[in-house]
């Protein structure tokens, strides 16, 4: 026990901490809203397109997360305005978007001059070597998810439910929609540090199906969400730190490990 | 007898498919109207037009009522029923109020009507539920709750009797007709012959519309009007109502 106040008397350990709990909460309730829509594959799309405004960022010079931001809301766009009005069915879509993306980034990587510093990182994750700015922006878009869930719950709930029934009820439904495709977005793109552009699927979902195990309610379901989600950031923040092995993989195999066991206890 | 709706010289489809053409339509506050026609006919093209689901090509739909004072209960296969939702969320949804910290007002009015509800329709002790858990029936019922939480003055229903078992389908016309005292009523269904005991007139939907004035239709007429019996059932459905003396004889046959 002892060990671990240590470690938070070094600076990067606190941030990994804070980045832990930060992303626990953008993740835990993006992705309910995500699983309860089905719209997994989707986020699966918009996440590896943003990897082409990560090489486009290294290219020019700038913050490739500035990149990543860019390119991860225009490809939800992108995919939504393909499907619905380009008549291009939606997995199609997808599927254009996420290599589309993927491919720009590898483009602009080879023809940046020299070596791209902590590419390995986007990709696969480096909550050891998050920054206190990344830190700030993390609580920034941590505050704005919990504020918009929280004033417009039902707004959500029954548009996520029904979207047919919901235009019926005179709802926003439209704009709703693109409001929680950028929240999406800036989730995906704030937390590719985390547990990089590869992994970060895991953790929309799989905190959610291990509180899925308990809840059948939205609200409840992200409750839960956060919990697990922050549970196995922590928990494999440590053991990656103490074994010397990548974080961002280690924090997505504690959440399955987690997943299991839970699922194994509620089947006796 | 107030005009609810007026639909004039309507044609709406899916990108270049034109499902239903020429169709006029006037729904009155004492109407209850029974839609019959094959799949593929159009039927739930109608009413997604009527909902303001589907933008028509040409023509016109006029709701004369309040958007949200029409009551919508869709096909129960249009419906996820993994969704993390309760059943009380679910009624409840049916008065959607977009305003601001609306998740936070004590709303007990709206709770209070969605209990009711629940308890007219019997289902009170399945309100913590999440829809997953439901059979066939006790779904529609949530359904219907949730189609009447804004006292609609139009109930609109696509197919309420597919999934649900033989009891609570008598169950749900004789519901409906005690509604029809005080809303009008277009439902959707395949079959032709049950309904006919409940409705007030019947719409046979294939393309084009054909209103009849009765509930009382004959196999010619059906014929007549573009939608042969043997396109709208699907064979063992008993057709009680209707003139089936053919049919009887076929039957015959088979035994």
């Amino acid at each position: 026990m002892d060990i671990i106040i240590e470690l938070f008397s070094y600076d990067f350990f606190v941030n990994a901490f804070l980045a832990s709990l930060l992303a626990a909460i953008s993740c835990g309730i993006v992705g309910t809203y995500i699983v309860s829509r089905r719209i997994v594959f989707i986020s699966g799309g918009i996440t590896h397109a943003s990897f082409g405004g990560i090489g486009m960022g290294y290219y020019l010079g700038i913050n490739p997360l500035v990149g990543a931001g860019i390119f991860s809301i225009l490809s939800g766009m992108g995919i939504q305005l393909f499907s619905s009005k380009g008549k291009v069915r939606e997995d199609s879509s997808i599927a254009i978007w996420w290599s589309l993306g993927m491919a720009i980034g590898i483009i602009f990587v080879y023809l940046t001059p020299g070596y791209a510093p902590n590419l390995m990182s986007y990709l696969f994750g480096s909550i050891l070597t998050v920054s206190t700015g990344e830190i700030w922006l993390m609580l920034a878009l941590a505050i704005i998810i919990i504020l918009f869930f929280t004033l417009f719950y039902r707004t959500i709930l029954y548009i996520a439910f029904d979207e047919d029934f919901a235009k019926t009820s005179d709802l926003p439904v439209g704009l709703f929609n693109y409001l929680l495709m950028i929240l999406i977005s800036l989730t995906i793109v704030l937390n590719i540090r985390v547990v990089g552009i590869i992994l970060i699927l895991s953790l929309l979902t799989i905190p959610q199906a291990t509180a899925n195990l308990f809840t059948r309610d939205f609200g409840r379901m992200m409750f839960y969400s956060v919990g697990f989600a922050f549970l196995a950031s922590f928990i494999g923040l440590l053991v990656s730190y103490f074994a010397d092995i990548p974080s961002g993989a280690t924090i997505i195999f504690t959440q399955v490990v987690i997943f299991g066991l839970v699922k194994l206890i509620k089947a006796f | 007898m107030k005009k609810l709706l007026e639909i004039k010289d309507l044609s709406a489809g899916y990108e270049n498919q034109v499902v239903l053409e020429n169709v006029s339509l006037d729904i009155f506050s004492n109407d209850f109207i029974g839609v019959i026609g094959p799949n593929g006919g159009g039927k739930t093209t109608l009413i997604k037009t009527i909902l303001g689901l589907i933008k028509p090509i040409s023509g016109e739909v006029n709701l004369l009522i309040n958007k949200t004072n029409v009551g919508y209960l869709p096909q129960v296969n249009q419906i996820d029923k993994r969704f993390p939702i309760s059943v009380f969320d679910v009624v409840r949804s049916g008065k959607a109020n977009t305003a601001l910290f609306s998740s936070f007002h004590k709303n007990r009015q709206e709770k209070e009507k969605a209990e009711l509800l629940l308890q007219e329709m019997g289902i009170s002790h399945l309100r913590n539920k999440s829809i997953g858990e439901l059979s066939g029936g006790q779904m529609q019922r949530v359904f219907l709750c949730r189609a009447l939480m804004n006292e609609p003055e139009l109930l609109v229903l696509d197919e309420p009797s597919t999934y649900v078992d033989n009891n609570f389908e008598g169950e749900l016309y004789l519901k409906l007709k005690e509604l029809n005292d005080r809303m009008a009523i277009l439902l959707i269904s395949h079959d032709v012959g049950t309904i006919s005991f409940f409705v007030k007139t019947i719409a046979c939907v294939n393309r084009n519309l054909h209103h009849h004035p009765s509930n009382i239709i004959s196999e010619e007429q059906l014929a007549s009007y573009n939608c042969p019996l043997q396109i709208i059932t699907h064979g063992n459905i008993p057709h009680t109502v209707l003139k089936l003396h053919d049919e009887h004889e076929h039957h015959g046959h088979h035994h």
